[in-house]
């Protein structure tokens, strides 16, 4: 299936292909060839610019440089819909359906059989779609409305979007995330049927043992840069891996992990919730750093939003200094002690149209209330100002709004936050995301810091580097649950990663 | 769109593999869809039953037909806004606009001495044209609709008394122009020409919504904008579109009240949209978008009308009349919101 016959142009080329956006170069002269009829696999670490490789060829993104061909021909990509008429259908990981139109509606909206005039013609329309499915083997109902089907037939209408196009490379990113074993199956049958001399498919996926099943060869990208292609019966996953983690790992300075002493201040058991957390339990010890590792949707926020109470709890128990408290809001976690910095700073983490020092006090304000609830301006001041300096926060003055300040130091406000309100447990979800390389020393060595002053710190991170080099323990994630809870010193990017990919027998979060 | 449902594995071995993901969803499911709009006509039902047995005045051919004729200006103006609703989107601005296409029509008739058909003509036009104005508000220059049609609405109050002197409007060139709303068209009985025009545009804005690409587009971009764009559809013209057509329909419920008046009135109008979106909410539509029919947008309309007149047959002060409708709206919401729940 592999061997391309000498002399052919392979069916999709890219190359020399770069893509920067402000603060990061996303893909770096990048390459990638895709023969007739096989499946080629996309592998990468969170961030090694999969997703943006994905979006350059459906033509949402224009590349910086490089040059993309298809059977030798340069291709121009100029809108999502101009991709589709050169024959690339791409499945997106969150499907682009309109849930209160039906199945037939979806499949061709833009394409719509009309009769005479502006009047449509749903009857042709529908036959149209049932055509498609005999011929795909689909057994879906056109007339069905979408927001009536399983996640798994929704994925088939996507499918069946795509292919209706007429596709001659398909994209397919983390098709099976939402799937149970039999929806593979079948999502694995359609790709077989798919494939033939003109066609090939792209399939970006996490899961190890599918690339195995499914894919011809496989293509590793890291940091935004090609690394290699391996033919897939010729490897073994270890090789993938490595090859996806690849780099050096960052210095001498990591954490000894000695063991935890004395008694946790915050301890989970049984942590469950409906969508995604399956009995997750774990201890967090007085001036340590746990390390939760994942791929993305581990369920590693989710925890964290478990545990202050933003999400609902199935189950579980959560214990402060060995008491069981009840956590139904991050009003209660705040209470508690327990400080949730967000993944999602901007949306969740500041006021950005307010000033440095009220984003400080804003969790602990009741503490500066005087007589008839008035808030008492020179006490916010002082405190504003203290942690300024505390944290080194860069900024003119403490009046200064936080939309003016960069990443890192806005990072440092949400900080100065969760210490002015006198957390003992911080639980930080990507602290250094969008952040430059300098600012995110300074956040290390800050984490560090409380550590030292006897803050328990939950640090969530998706660049493994930066997990191996402050945690003191890893807890690893996969698919929900808690796979491994790893020493610093018996921790590698490899055995992290492979606890990472461990999915359970069942290989699916759906109930 | 959460799974609500995980496929059943059929147990005899199927002749495809498909049959895995074949279960499908029960057929009755289908049905629940139209639930919420069975449920506001059983309300409807319920309510004129106990307005029957209420009052020996109430269901009568003439109070049934007045009852129709009062809702035609609010229900011609839901028409039009359930379009914009279903998109997701907000007219605030058709109470008061219907009020400036009146005065426009006096303009039209009165000062400028048009022939009927061509100031009746201009007036609806005049309405498609502020729609217009609006769907580039919105879809072009990016304003939220909710205040794209804020400013719109007191523009139109605003020029309603400029163009007028603040003054009423009578149309004594053309007298025959009050006939458009009152003409009676069934010998022996009191039935209104302008009822007729009101079934006539109930049919029109169902098929539109319904059999047309302009409704496909309505509820696709009300249902995932995103998507639809993706999709290749131009959905900035199709919203421009869709607020210009609210705004036809807007321009016909301005002739109709001012018809029915013999006047055109520079003031009012303001709050007459929160009754239109109250009649489209009670029949179902979400203001969140994706949902909504045509039918259910008339029911609420007669909901509401049958209430007000209800009410006042059996002699509750004006001031409760008020309360009862603001009572029911919340409660068709909520009932609205419970179904979803349990559906989503």
């Amino acid at each position: 299936m592999s061997a391309e016959a000498s002399g052919t142009p392979p069916l999709l080329e890219v190359e020399g292909v770069s893509k920067g956006f402000p603060g990061v170069q996303a893909l770096d002269d990048v390459r990638l060839d895709l023969r007739h009829g096989e499946v080629l696999a996309l592998v990468g670490e969170n961030g090694a610019g999969k997703s943006t490789l994905m979006k350059l060829l459906a033509g949402i993104y224009t590349p910086d440089a490089g040059v993309f061909r298809m059977n030798g021909r340069d291709l121009l990509l100029d809108g999502p819909r101009h991709a589709q008429e050169q024959g690339i259908s791409i499945i997106h990981q969150e499907f682009n359906l309109m849930p209160d139109l039906t199945v037939a509606q979806n499949i061709f909206i833009g394409r719509e059989e009309r009769g005479a005039g502006i009047f449509l013609d749903d009857r042709a329309l529908n036959r149209r779609a049932q055509d498609l499915f005999d011929r795909l083997g689909l057994a879906l109902d056109p007339a069905e409305p979408v927001e009536r089907l399983t996640v798994a037939r929704q994925q088939m209408v996507e499918i069946a979007k795509a292919l209706s196009f007429d596709a001659k490379v398909l994209i397919m990113d983390e098709p099976t995330a939402a799937l149970n074993d039999a929806e593979v199956d079948v999502l694995f049958e359609l790709i077989r049927r798919f494939r033939s001399p003109e066609t090939g498919v792209i399939y970006i996926s996490h899961r190890m043992e599918e690339l195995a099943r499914i894919s011809d060869r496989i293509t590793v990208l890291r940091d935004g840069r090609y690394i290699d292609t391996l033919v897939t019966a010729e490897t073994d996953q270890r090789t993938v891996i490595s090859l996806m983690v690849g780099r050096q790992l960052a210095g001498d300075d990591r954490p000894t992990g000695s063991a935890p002493a004395g008694e946790p201040v915050l301890s989970v058991r049984g942590l469950s919730t409906k969508r995604l957390l399956r009995d997750v339990s774990f201890d967090v010890h007085a001036g340590e750093i746990l390390g939760f590792a994942g791929l993305m949707g581990a369920g590693r926020t989710e925890v964290a939003r478990a545990i202050v109470g933003a999400d609902r709890r199935d189950s579980g128990v959560i214990s402060v200094r060995g008491r069981e408290v009840q956590i139904q809001s991050p009003a209660d976690a705040a209470r508690l002690g327990i400080g949730y910095l967000s993944e999602d700073r901007k949306q969740l983490g500041v006021l950005l149209e307010r000033s440095v020092r009220e984003n400080i006090v804003l969790a602990s304000l009741k503490d500066y209330l005087g007589a008839l609830g008035f808030v008492r301006d020179r006490r916010i001041e002082t405190t504003g100002r203290e942690y300024v300096q505390k944290l080194r926060i860069k900024t003119p003055s403490t009046a200064q709004l936080v939309r003016n300040l960069s990443g890192g130091n806005q990072q440092k406000v949400v900080i100065a936050k969760w210490l002015a309100k006198d957390c003992d447990v911080l639980i930080f979800d990507e602290p250094t995301r969008g952040i430059d390389v300098g600012a995110k020393e300074e956040i290390y060595g800050l984490l560090r810091d409380l550590a030292g002053q006897g803050k328990a710190i939950v640090m969530i991170s998706s660049e493994l580097p930066e997990v191996l080099r402050l945690a003191d323990r890893i807890a690893v994630m996969a698919e929900g649950r808690l796979t491994a809870v790893l020493d610093n010193a018996a921790a590698t990017q490899e055995n992290v990663m492979d606890y990472a990919t461990r999915f359970s027998a069942e290989g699916t979060i759906t109930r | 769109m959460s799974p609500t449902t995980t496929p059943q594995r059929s147990d005899t071995p199927s002749t495809s593999a498909y049959a895995a993901v074949d279960a499908g969803t029960p057929r009755f499911a289908r049905l629940r869809g139209s639930l919420q709009q069975l449920l506001a006509a059983a309300s409807l039902i319920v309510i004129v039953v106990f307005f029957s047995f209420a009052s020996s005045h109430f269901f009568t051919a003439n109070n049934l037909i007045s009852i129709l004729t009062a809702a035609t200006v609010t229900g011609i103006l839901a028409l039009g806004t359930t379009f914009v609703i279903i998109t997701g989107g907000i007219d605030l601005s058709i109470g008061t606009v219907m009020v400036l296409c009146g005065v426009m029509a006096g303009v039209f008739l009165t000062y400028w001495g048009w022939p009927l058909w061509a100031g009746v003509a201009a007036t609806i036009v005049f309405g498609g044209l502020i729609g217009l104005i609006n769907g580039v508000n919105v879809s072009v220059l990016g304003i939220p609709p909710f205040i794209a049609t804020l400013g719109m609405m007191l523009i139109a109050a605003g020029l309603s008394l400029v163009i007028s002197g603040t003054k009423p409007i009578y149309f004594n060139e053309t007298p025959e122009f009050q006939s458009i709303m009152n003409l009676s068209i069934i010998p022996g009985m009191r039935f209104p020409l302008g009822v007729l025009i009101f079934i006539v545009m109930i049919v029109i804005a169902a098929v539109l919504l319904s059999k047309t690409i302009v409704g496909r587009y309505t509820f696709s971009i009300g249902s995932n904008e995103a998507a639809t764009a993706l999709s290749g559809v131009n959905v900035r013209r199709w919203k421009i579109i869709i607020y210009t057509m609210a705004g036809l329909f807007v321009g016909l419920a301005g002739v109709l009240s001012a018809s029915r008046l013999s006047s055109a009135q520079p003031t009012g109008g303001m709050g007459l949209e929160l009754e239109a979106i109250a009649a489209v909410v009670i029949g179902g539509t979400s203001l969140q978008g994706g949902k909504g029919s045509i039918v259910g947008t008339v029911i609420g309309a007669l909901i509401m009308a049958v209430l007000t007149n209800g009410l006042r047959i059996i002699s509750v002060p004006q001031e409760w009349q008020s309360v009862a409708v603001g009572v029911v709206i919340l409660v068709a919401v909520y009932l609205d919101m419970l179904r979803r729940r349990r559906a989503g």
